[in-house]
């Protein structure tokens, strides 16, 4: 069947189910049902404290075809997911889920259990290195499902992703599970993707390398949804866990994309008073909240808030006053991990109050502008941050689709072209973001429009800024880098991409 | 004016994107002896193949004694720069190549002419020489200050004040004034100080210097916003000439805006800067 995006899709995907195809951003908004969960209540004498990550599965009842989840606060210095895996296999116990929220280089000793069988299916927001590089060459069993950060909040509070065990990665914790992540060796500010997990687990262990004194204060995940605490020498690699500082492009490219991108936000009227931004930690995203900034600064502008996950560089502009809050899903940097501690302002969120669409209400429908990237962005406004040029997965949704179907100015930075690579092509090899819900593209040479959003338009009608078609704009990058061979795939579907209301945009299949 | 090494693809390709009005493409200093050929290679096909976003293009020749300057002239006149920028020149050197250019627009049946010539000013001589070597030929529309060879010819110090070519500046600007072409000033060598950037231009633009070259393009919006009429000048600027446009309907000679008489010279500055204001597109029209 084909679906609102042009994708021809199965209807049914073994080792995935029936396809419920996508049919529009906002197509699947209404009546929806949240799932009751199983636990086992505690006795006021019970201890939570067990020895040992062994004993903490023996006790939850770990066997084949479970579904176990980790969240990926501690980024590409994460030990826990690791630990536990290793554990599992020496149980001989096989064909388990992962729900990890990411899954990043750190991750490599997995293709091991996927290679084994201990690991047959990947649920993931994001993945990149060698686990997403095996999942597109087929060595998962069944196909890895792709959702993004407010679609997995969805699934797990619909019941469509069922958790056996949660394990928390907790920088601190106390003897009786209560979690927060912003003291200890391994800090890493807000815990926001694990708390839809913990919620609704059957289970659910915090591996901590900080066990402190009943009761750990401030509280993030609290005790009343944690079953057993284990202490390890590390949860994860503070290098790989938070950088020193994040850095503003120096790039004159990407300085000039960043320029004219606050321009935009500018002329089309929304840099005013209660503006609200996110931005990525990337250089030219960064560079953007700095033009940003300039503007909000010249004009004395007070923002209302900045979210999603925070950088130390939103924090300056927070402590400077041009934002009233911050609402942190995730943590960047030891900056924003200290101001996150400090500022009662600098508010925290779980990944459902951040984008999942069947809630009363997610942080990224009160976003005026979100700025994105891409690795490919088509002559539709669909985006593709899941698959690189050569066809395998090295990234994902992440937040990506949930702001730009919440902003109501949605913009796509990048470059025209990479790596002698047109980015903007007729059609994008997965579609990871739909292009309704993306309303510009700038980049060095041109900024084009959605032709949805005539009131822009209008508004840019006597703008100075280079306004171009899309078509335009893909015929210069054409002109400079010719147009590319399309990738070859086998008919393998390999992963499934979730939009954030849990029908199926696209599929990932086999590189040839 | 931005300097882009003649021998980076990369960087040739975006340089016309990045604000700048003219791009020098430098095959000079910026390219080693063993890469002389294939950037003079890159650079005629990128002047042949890339849009250049209306900026000028302009080369930066090897000198005529260095022994590349005149494959340099043959290779890229023929793809119709919008100039050349001679290093260390001299009169002499200026009409030797003003006689090879008109050879080769001949030849490839461009106007006579159309291609200019931009000296750059980097020796004692040639700063004592400027007025010379700008009359010497019809196609000179500019001269560009270099101040860190024309220190060391003169065996002085550089410094971030730039105090040791004020005199420099100020000949070229005031030569460059009398004979009707544009005076740009030297390159600010310290790419991550843009206040002393800021300080630099703004010294040159008192003195009379029309423009400032880049040699990072993060220097260019600094230089556009010192050499750019501003939001008061513009504002002014345009009520000087309405008060001029309702002195001549009513037959008034002579006028006063604010108070003050409003003459010839004073007419003439509003009009030079509304007319920068629409060619940098502050103002439309």
């Amino acid at each position: 069947m084909i679906n609102a995006v042009k994708r021809e899709i199965p209807e049914f995907i073994e080792g995935y189910g029936k396809v419920k195809p996508f049919m529009g951003a906002y197509a699947n908004i209404g009546d929806v049902v949240k799932t009751s969960v199983k636990i086992k209540s505690v006795k006021p004498n019970d201890k939570k404290v067990l020895p040992s990550i062994k004993d903490a599965l023996l006790k939850c009842g770990i066997k084949d075809g479970m579904t176990i989840s980790f969240h990926h606060h501690l980024r590409n210095g994460d030990y826990v997911l690791n630990m536990v895996l290793d554990e599992i296999a020496k149980l001989g116990i096989k064909n388990l889920t992962v729900a990890a929220s990411s899954i990043f280089p750190c991750h490599a000793p997995l293709v091991e259990h996927i290679k084994n069988g201990v690991v047959t299916k990947i649920y993931a927001n994001y993945m990149s290195g060698p686990v997403a590089e095996a999942v597109s060459k087929g060595l998962l069993k069944y196909p890895a499902i792709m959702h993004t950060h407010g679609g997995r909040a969805r699934a797990i509070e619909s019941g469509d992703l069922h958790i056996d065990i949660a394990f928390i990665a907790a920088p601190t914790c106390d003897t009786y599970g209560n979690i927060n992540g912003v003291e200890g060796k391994s800090a890493c500010g807000s815990l926001g993707y694990a708390i839809p997990d913990a919620m609704y687990a059957e289970k659910v262990v915090a591996i901590t390398d900080n066990l402190v004194d009943y009761p750990a204060c401030p509280i993030e995940i609290s005790q009343e949804y944690v079953d057993y605490v284990v202490v390890v020498d590390e949860i994860g690699d503070p290098k790989g866990i938070v950088s020193g500082t994040t850095r503003i492009t120096r790039d004159p490219i990407g300085l000039r994309i960043a320029k004219l991108a606050a321009q935009l936000i500018d002329e089309v009227g929304l840099l005013k008073d209660g503006f609200s931004f996110q931005t990525g930690a990337g250089g030219t995203s960064l560079a953007v909240a700095a033009f940003v900034k300039d503007i909000m600064k010249k004009k004395n502008i007070k923002g209302s808030f900045a979210a999603g996950g925070i950088t130390g560089y939103i924090v300056d502009m927070f402590e400077e006053g041009l934002f009233k809050a911050l609402f942190d899903v995730q943590c960047f940097d030891l900056k924003a991990v200290e101001s996150y501690k400090n500022n009662k302002a600098h508010q925290g969120m779980s990944a459902s109050m951040y984008g999942n669409p069947h809630n009363k209400g997610s942080v990224v429908n009160n976003l005026d502008v979100m700025i994105l990237g891409a690795t490919e962005v088509d002559i539709d406004f669909n985006v593709n941050v899941t698959t690189g040029s050569n066809g395998i997965i090295i990234g994902g949704s992440g937040g990506h689709s949930d702001t730009a179907a919440g902003a109501k100015l949605a913009i796509v930075v990048t470059q025209l072209t990479k790596a002698r690579l047109p980015i903007i092509v007729d059609r994008v090899t997965t579609v990871t973001t739909p292009g309704e819900t993306i309303d510009a593209v700038v980049t060095e040479r041109g900024i084009a429009i959605n032709p949805r959003r005539q009131d822009l338009l209008e508004k840019l009608k006597d703008s100075n800024l280079p306004i171009f078609t899309i078509e335009e704009l893909k015929n210069m990058a054409e002109k400079l880098t010719g147009v590319p061979e399309k990738i070859e795939f086998e008919d393998r579907i390999v992963a499934v991409v979730e939009y954030r209301d849990g029908t199926v945009i696209d599929v990932v299949r086999q590189v040839r | 004016m931005l300097f882009i090494p003649g021998n980076n693809p990369s960087m040739i390709q975006n340089s016309p994107f990045l604000g700048a009005d003219s791009i020098i493409l430098d095959l000079e200093d910026a390219v080693s002896l063993d890469e002389k050929d294939s950037a003079r290679c890159l650079v005629r096909n990128a002047l042949l193949s890339l849009d250049f976003n209306g900026c000028e293009k302009v080369v930066r020749i090897n000198s005529i004694s260095s022994g590349f300057g005149y494959d340099d002239i043959d290779a890229i006149a023929r793809v119709k720069p919008d100039a050349f920028l001679i290093p260390k020149a001299t009169e002499d050197d200026i009409e030797e190549i003003d006689s090879l250019i008109s050879t080769i627009e001949r030849e490839e049946g461009f106007k006579l002419g159309c291609i200019k010539l931009i000296p750059l000013i980097e020796t004692a001589f040639g700063v004592e020489d400027v007025f010379n070597i700008i009359k010497s030929s019809k196609r000179i529309v500019a001269v560009l200050l270099g101040a860190e060879d024309l220190t060391a010819d003169m065996g002085i110090k550089r410094t971030k004040e730039g105090e040791e070519i004020f005199y420099a500046r100020s000949r070229i600007a005031s030569v460059c004034a009398a004979l009707k072409v544009d005076a740009i000033d030297t390159p600010f060598t310290d790419v991550n100080d843009f206040e002393g950037l800021r300080k630099d231009a703004e010294k040159a633009k008192l003195i009379g210097m029309s423009g400032k070259a880049a040699i990072n393009p993060r220097q260019i919006d600094v230089i556009n916003e010192v050499f750019s009429p501003s939001f008061d000048d513009i504002n002014w600027a345009k009520r000087v000439i309405e008060a001029y446009e309702k002195a001549k309907m009513e037959g008034k000679g002579v006028f006063a805006l604010d108070g003050k008489m409003v003459d010839a010279p004073i007419l003439l500055r509003a009009k030079n800067i509304i007319e920068k204001a629409k060619a940098i597109g502050l103002i439309k029209g």
